[in-house]
């Protein structure tokens, strides 16, 4: 669907401008663009961070899985490999643990006038990133093909027909999680 | 009108109306722009852009590079829109304030903005990285790869956390 309007490049730009727009409002409006609500979850201390992932995961799943199966939309999975998926994701803790911010709350803390989201974070991201590329030759063909995941999805990994049979417990496990959080008073 | 004026002042939001505004969201960007949320991308694309800038136009040459093209695109807007969005947000509610150090690193490691920013510069280095080879950020995999349940998406979400929290426990329990 809306394939002329996903070809048009410049309405695209501007439909990014206005995405991030919502989404830089959102996460500033869920605190978590906050150093400290993001340190009181790696803390275990206050769960603000995982409540909001979570429910968007059970939103956005039945929602983006309910538009496929309508042929509404297709899906963007990225193929993954355990030594893809484990000792970056690892790095990016460590980064997670220190900056206090991720990449995106990163962008948001400065909204709300964060200097070392900016001076510190920022910087140091693009660094991050420039690094990588310079290293990634090294990488690539090794570390990176250990343990082929493919773009494969718990769907695909269960023995089901119907996708629904795992969306559907998956969405009713993370709601009891959320109402455990809540019942523990975290 | 005065309690939709009152509600977008409001500081702070329920995580499950904000959680589920990020579920629509994405809902949004699949189905109008064919993308899902994801950031680190465009840091990648802006630190090949700012070195392209100072080292010449060989700098795209690198493979990193040519397997992920420079420029501006849909993904950088985003983030554009993210620093725009929460901007905005903060400033009608009223909690936008210049920081050097959050109050509550302050308060466990001292009131040197030096010591801050070093360490913030550090975590920057190692979350810019461990992105780019991770393919993904607590956006592209913890929120949009995780709903599509995605193996690898699932998998780094888990790892990013396991990173965050070990790092946190250490330094504010141990350090």
């Amino acid at each position: 669907m809306f394939t002329t309007l996903h070809n048009n490049k410049r309405l695209q730009l501007a439909l990014g401008l206005l995405f991030g727009f919502c989404f830089g409002f959102l996460l500033q409006k869920g605190r978590v663009c906050d150093y400290e609500v993001i340190m009181r979850q790696l803390l275990l201390q206050d769960f603000t961070v995982l409540k909001i992932m979570l429910t968007a995961m059970v939103t956005g799943m039945v929602g983006v899985y309910a538009m496929r199966g309508r042929g509404w939309i297709k899906l963007h999975k990225k193929a993954g490999s355990l030594g893809t998926n484990i000792p970056g994701p690892l790095i990016f803790g460590i980064g997670f643990g220190t900056l206090g911010y991720c990449p995106g709350t990163s962008m948001g803390a400065i909204g709300h006038g964060a200097l070392d989201a900016l001076v510190g974070g920022i910087v140091g991201i693009l660094i991050g990133a420039g690094l990588y590329a310079a290293v990634y030759p090294k990488l690539k063909g090794r570390i990176l093909n250990v343990g082929d995941l493919g773009d494969k999805t718990l769907i695909d990994v269960l023995p089901v027909r119907n996708p629904w049979a795992v969306i559907l417990p998956v969405a009713v496990i993370l709601v009891l999680v959320l109402f455990s959080l809540e019942k523990m008073g975290l | 009108m005065n309690t939709i004026i009152d509600v977008l002042r409001d500081p702070s939001w329920s995580p499950y109306v904000v959680g589920g505004g990020i579920g629509v969201l994405s809902w949004l960007t699949f189905l109008f722009s064919d993308h899902p949320l994801g950031i680190s991308t465009a840091f990648s694309k802006t630190a090949g852009m700012i070195e392209k800038a100072v080292r010449g136009p060989k700098v795209a040459n690198k493979l990193y590079y040519q397997e992920n093209k420079l420029g501006v695109d849909w993904g950088w807007m985003l983030v554009i829109g993210v620093f725009l969005g929460a901007l905005v947000s903060a400033r009608i509610s009223g909690t936008f304030r210049w920081e050097w150090a959050p109050s509550m690193w302050q308060a466990a490691f001292g009131t040197n903005i030096f010591i801050r920013l070093a360490v913030a510069v550090f975590g920057g280095i190692c979350m810019g990285f461990g992105a780019r080879w991770g393919c993904g950020c607590t956006s592209g995999h913890g929120i949009s790869g995780s709903m599509q349940l995605v193996l690898g998406s699932l998998l780094s979400a888990l790892c990013f956390f396991i990173g965050g929290i070990g790092t946190a426990m250490l330094m504010y329990r141990v350090l």
